[in-house]
C-alpha cells in the first residue's frame, strides 16, 4: 500500500532526525561539562603556580594571597572537640525537622528520609552530630572494603546522585531501604550540583552507621572540599546553615578524607568510583593512609623547612598561616550578612587608588619574574595538563604518602574507559587517564577479579556496559543535564555475581510528555548553554570571522563558519548538523556575522553599564571568579573587602591575558550595591551576573548616577 | 533545510565535511566506523528520506564483504556523496502526505480512528514496530476522541521541523 510506505517513510526520517538532535544535545552537554572539569584544574594550577614562585613584596599582597591558601589540614584531636562542638548548640523549640539521638536506630535513619521528603532541613547539631560518629566509624574502616554476597542474598550498587534526592528516594522506594537482608553500595559522588547533597549525604551516613555491615560507601571525586568549592556542595551548606555552615564544611573535609577507596565483593567484583590505570596495584590502595589524601586536586609538598610534628601543612614558610589578622581596610564594620543595603554612592579616595595602583604594579613586575622562571606558556596552552602542578618530579616523602600513592588514588577515582587499547592521560578532565580493554584484563587477570563496576560518567541509560562487559558504569543521577537528559540506573548482584540492572526517571512529567517535547526541551537547555559559551568567546571568534572575510563584504561562507567555531571553542562539537540550530538567518547560504554576533549579545544581556567585552571576560569565567571569591573569602562569611576585589581582579587579567582597565572596574563596582566600609557582598555580585535581578540593578543605577560623586573619569567607555 | 551545493570542489569538500560530521556523531569508539544500525538514522538526518527497502539496499552497497555489523565511513563518503548530488530519496512534499492520509481515510471524514492507523501502519507498507507505533500516537492521537486528527497532526509535524 503506497499510501502507507509514504507515511512511515515520513514518519521515520522525522524520529531520524530527533535522534540526531538528541545526540548533538548529549555531545553538547558532556563537552561543556568536561570543559569546565579543565578549568577548574587550570585554576588550581594557576595557585600552585602562585605558590610556588610569588613572593609578596607589602602586607597586602601576603595578606591576599594567604586567604586563597588558608591552610587546608586535618584538625588534630584536640581541635577535634571545639570544632565538634556540637553539644553546645542548642536546638530550639520551634524547630520541627527530626530530631537524632545515638546510638543512631533504624527508626531514626528512616524517619530523616521521610522529614527529607516533606522538605524539612536537619539541624545543624544534628548534622554535626551525624558527622563526628561516621567520621569515628570510617576511621576504622579499611581502605578496601571485602564484603561478600552470603551475608545478605543481594547487593545493590548504586552510582553518583550528585544531590539529587529525589533519585535516592525513588531507588529507595523501588528496592526497598536498606536492612540486614538487603546490602546496599553507593560508588561516590553524593554531593554537588544537584540540592540536596547534604540530605542525602545525612541519609547515607546514618545508614551507615545502623548498619554497618550492610551498608557501604565509596569516596568519589566530587567527595572533596575542592571540588566542592566549584561545584555548588559548598554554597549549598552555607546557604542552608547560615550559623555553622563553617563548621559543617569543616567537618565535612575530615569525614570525606575517610571514606572508603573501593568496595570489592566476593573478591571478584571490584566497585571504584572513577576507573583504574595501567599501574593500578591493589596492595599499594590497601596500605596507604588514604586520609592523608584531603584533595585530590592538590598534591602538597612538604617543603624544605619544616617541623617534623606537623601534619599535613603544605605552604612554604614565608606565608603567614592565619589570615585576615590584619584588616585591608582600615574600616571594617562587622558584616552585615549580605542582606541587601540601601545604595550608596561609590567614593574612591585616593589612597585606595594609590595602593590599588601600586599592588598592580608589583603583582605585574612579580609575574613577570616569575614568567621568566619558569614558562608561563603552560597556562595557556590547550595541550594536556598534567595535574597537580608539579616543579619538582622527584617524588617527595609527605609523612606517609608519596606521589606514587598519590597517584594511584586520583586515577582511582578519575579515570575513564576507553574503547582503543592503552592507557593514556585524561585531558578531558586533567587527571587519571583513559584505559583500554587490554588495561582491564590485565588488572582483572592480576587480581582474579570478574569485573569492574565504576560511575563517574552520566550515561543516557543510566548505565553501560564496556571492554567486553568487563566495566559496568553505572549512574544513578536521572535528569542530570536537564528533565529528561537520561535515565538513572542501579544493579543488583546476587551470589551468582550476574548484574541485574534497573533503570528509572524520577520525574513524572518526563513520562507524559512525547519523544519529540522531551527531546525539544533537554535540547534548549543545551543550546542555551552552548550560546551563552559562544557569547563569552564572542571577541575571538569576531577576530576569526574576519580572518576568512577576505573581502571585507561583512560575509562568510557557512563552511568557514564551522570551522572558524571549533578553532576558537575546541568543544569537538558537530558544528555542521549544529548549524540549523544556531544559525538561523543566512543569505545564499552566507553569514553575515556580525549580526549574528550582536544577536547572540543581546540574548545574553541588556546591562549598559558593563563595557560588553568586559562582560564577555566575566562570562568566560563566571565559574572560576565564583571559585575563586569563595577561596578567598575563607570564613564564608560571603562579604570580600574592596581591596581584595580589585586585587582579583589584576591578578585574574594577568592570568587571562586581558587588559581591565581602571574605568572598567570601576563602572563594574558601580553597577554593584557595595557599602562604604568597603566589603562587596559577594552574592549580590554574582547573582548580578546571574542577570537574576536585572531589574533591581537597573533601579540602583539610576539612583546611583543621581548621586555620582568626583568619579566622572568612570565613564563608561573605558578603553579595551 | 540542507545546505546543497552542486559541483565544485568547495561544494563537494563541504558535502564530505557535512557527510564526515554527521557520521562522527554516531561513531562513538572514534574509529571512523559506526554501527550499522545507525546507518539509517545518519542517511536521514542528512535529508534523505529513503523507504526502508531503498535503506536496506543502501546498506548493501557499503557493507563489508563478510558483515560485520560495523560501517566504515570510507566506503559511507563515496556512496552518500553520490546520494546527495544526485538528489536522491527526497522529502515527501506536504501535500503528498496528506493526501496519503487521505486515501487511508475510507470514510472521508478528516480524520482515522487509532484502530485504522494502527492498523495500516502495523499491518500494511513496511510497518512498524510497536515502539515506534506507540511513539507516533503518543504525539498524533487526541485522547479525547481517540482519534488521529491528521490536518492537524502534520500541520504540528511540519512546524516542528522547522
Amino acid at each position: 500500500f503506497k499510501a502507507a510506505v509514504l507515511i512511515q517513510r515520513w514518519y521515520r526520517r522525522y524520529i531520524a532526525r530527533l535522534e540526531m538532535r538528541r545526540r548533538c544535545t548529549w555531545t553538547i552537554f558532556q563537552s561543556i561539562e568536561y570543559s569546565g572539569h579543565q578549568d577548574q584544574v587550570k585554576l588550581h594550577d594557576f595557585f600552585s603556580y602562585l605558590v610556588d614562585h610569588f613572593t609578596p613584596s607589602s602586607q597586602n599582597e601576603r595578606n591576599f594571597l594567604s586567604c586563597m591558601f588558608a591552610e587546608e589540614r586535618l584538625l588534630k584531636d584536640s581541635e577535634m572537640e571545639t570544632y565538634c562542638d556540637y553539644e553546645s548548640i542548642e536546638v530550639p523549640d520551634y524547630y520541627t525537622g527530626p530530631h537524632v539521638s545515638f546510638p543512631l536506630l533504624p527508626d531514626h535513619a528512616t524517619a530523616l528520609v521521610e522529614a527529607f521528603k516533606q522538605k524539612k532541613q536537619l539541624h545543624a547539631r544534628y548534622v554535626l552530630n551525624i558527622l563526628h560518629e561516621a567520621r569515628k566509624y570510617l576511621i576504622q574502616l579499611p581502605n578496601i572494603n571485602h564484603i561478600s554476597t552470603c551475608y545478605s542474598e543481594e547487593i545493590t550498587v548504586c552510582g553518583d546522585l550528585h544531590g539529587q534526592l529525589d533519585d535516592l528516594i525513588f531507588i529507595f522506594y523501588k528496592n526497598g531501604l536498606p536492612s540486614p537482608e538487603r546490602s546496599y553500595v553507593f560508588n561516590g559522588d553524593f554531593v554537588d550540583r544537584g540540592k540536596h547533597s547534604i540530605e542525602i549525604l545525612m541519609i547515607l551516613f546514618a545508614f551507615m552507621l545502623v548498619y554497618p555491615k550492610e551498608f557501604h560507601l565509596n569516596r568519589g571525586n566530587h567527595e572533596d572540599h575542592l571540588v566542592n568549592l566549584r561545584y555548588g556542595f559548598t554554597k549549598e551548606v552555607m546557604h542552608k546553615y547560615k550559623v555553622n555552615g563553617k563548621k559543617i564544611l569543616k567537618m565535612l573535609q575530615e569525614v570525606f578524607c575517610w571514606l572508603p577507596l573501593a568496595t570489592l565483593i566476593d573478591e571478584k567484583v571490584l566497585i571504584i568510583h572513577g576507573g583504574i590505570s595501567d599501574k593500578t596495584d591493589l596492595e599499594l590502595l590497601e596500605k596507604l593512609e588514604r586520609h592523608k589524601i584531603i584533595s585530590t586536586m592538590k598534591y602538597t609538598k612538604k617543603p624544605e623547612k619544616k617541623k617534623a610534628a606537623e601534619e599535613s601543612r603544605s605552604i612554604s614558610a614565608w606565608f603567614p598561616l592565619k589570615s585576615r589578622s590584619v584588616p585591608s581596610s582600615p574600616l571594617r564594620l562587622s558584616p552585615h550578612k549580605g542582606s541587601r543595603s540601601a545604595s550608596i554612592p561609590c567614593t574612591f579616595t585616593p589612597d585606595r587608588k594609590e595602593i590599588f595602583k601600586k599592588v598592580r604594579q608589583s603583582v605585574q613586575l612579580e609575574l613577570k619574574e616569575g614568567q621568566q622562571q619558569m614558562d608561563f606558556s603552560e597556562f595557556k596552552d590547550k595541550e594536556p595538563l598534567r595535574f597537580p602542578l608539579e616543579s619538582e618530579p622527584n617524588s617527595c616523602d609527605f609523612q606517609g604518602v608519596n606521589q606514587e600513592e598519590w597517584k594511584q588514588v586520583v586515577d582511582i577515582l578519575w579515570s575513564d574507559p576507553m574503547p582503543q587499547e592503552g592507557c593514556k592521560a585524561n585531558t578531558v578532565r586533567g587527571g587519571g587517564c583513559f584505559f583500554g580493554p587490554n588495561v582491564t584484563e590485565q588488572v582483572l587477570q592480576k587480581y582474579s577479579l570478574q569485573f569492574l563496576i565504576r560511575s563517574h560518567e552520566c550515561k543516557q541509560e543510566g548505565y553501560e556496559f564496556c571492554h567486553n562487559r568487563k566495566v559496568l558504569t553505572i549512574f544513578s543521577a536521572s535528569n542530570y543535564y536537564e528533565v529528561g537528559s537520561n535515565r538513572g540506573a542501579y544493579v543488583k548482584l546476587g551470589p551468582d555475581l550476574i548484574p541485574h540492572i534497573v533503570q528509572y526517571q524520577a520525574n513524572k512529567t518526563t513520562h507524559t510528555l512525547t519523544m519529540r517535547q522531551r527531546i525539544s526541551r533537554v535540547e534548549e537547555s543545551a543550546l542555551k548553554a552552548l550560546r551563552e559559551k559562544l557569547f563569552a568567546h564572542s571577541s575571538s571568534l569576531l577576530a576569526a570571522f574576519k580572518s576568512y572575510d577576505l573581502d571585507g563584504s561583512n560575509f562568510i561562507t557557512l563552511n568557514d563558519w564551522s570551522v572558524a567555531m571549533e578553532s576558537v571553542l575546541h568543544l569537538g562539537l558537530p558544528w555542521r548538523v549544529l548549524r540549523p540550530q544556531l544559525v538561523t538567518h543566512t543569505i545564499n547560504n552566507m553569514l553575515e556575522y556580525k549580526s549574528w554576533l550582536n544577536d547572540l549579545a543581546k540574548e545574553q544581556v541588556s546591562h549598559e553599564n558593563i563595557q560588553s567585552s568586559l562582560l564577555e571576560v566575566l562570562y568566560r569565567n563566571r565559574s572560576n571568579l565564583e571559585t575563586i571569591f569563595r577561596i578567598i573569602d575563607s570564613d564564608h562569611s560571603g562579604l570580600i573587602s574592596f581591596d581584595e576585589f580589585r586585587q582579583i581582579w589584576k591578578l585574574f587579567s594577568s592570568h587571562m591575558n586581558v587588559d581591565i582597565t581602571d574605568e572598567s572596574i570601576c563602572d563594574m563596582a558601580r553597577s554593584i550595591d557595595f557599602n562604604k566600609d568597603g566589603n562587596i557582598d559577594i552574592n549580590e555580585f554574582l547573582e548580578a551576573f546571574r542577570l537574576v535581578e536585572q531589574s533591581y540593578l537597573e533601579d540602583k543605577d539610576s539612583e546611583l548616577k543621581g548621586s555620582e560623586t568626583n568619579e566622572s573619569s568612570c565613564s563608561g567607555q573605558g578603553v579595551h | 533545510m540542507a545546505d546543497e551545493k552542486d559541483g565544485g570542489e568547495a561544494g563537494l569538500l563541504e558535502l564530505q565535511k557535512k557527510i564526515k560530521e554527521a557520521f562522527e556523531v554516531f561513531d562513538h569508539e572514534a574509529n571512523d566506523t559506526v554501527d550499522v544500525r545507525e546507518i539509517g538514522t545518519i542517511i536521514r538526518s542528512l535529508g534523505c528520506c529513503p523507504s526502508e527497502g531503498e535503506l536496506h539496499d543502501l546498506i548493501a552497497e557499503v557493507e563489508e564483504e563478510e558483515p560485520t555489523g560495523y560501517i566504515r565511513l570510507e566506503k559511507f563518503l563515496p556512496m552518500m556523496v553520490k546520494v546527495l548530488s544526485e538528489r536522491r530519496y527526497r522529502p515527501i512534499p506536504e501535500d503528498l502526505l496528506l493526501q496519503a492520509f487521505e486515501v487511508l481515510d475510507s470514510a472521508k471524514e478528516g480524520f482515522l480512528t487509532k484502530e485504522e492507523l494502527v492498523k495500516y501502519m502495523t499491518e500494511e507498507g513496511e510497518p512498524f514496530t510497536e515502539e515506534e507505533m506507540e511513539e507516533m500516537l503518543s504525539a498524533a492521537l487526541d485522547p479525547e476522541t481517540n482519534t488521529i486528527q491528521y490536518r492537524d497532526y502534520l500541520a504540528m509535524m511540519v512546524i516542528d521541523e522547522n
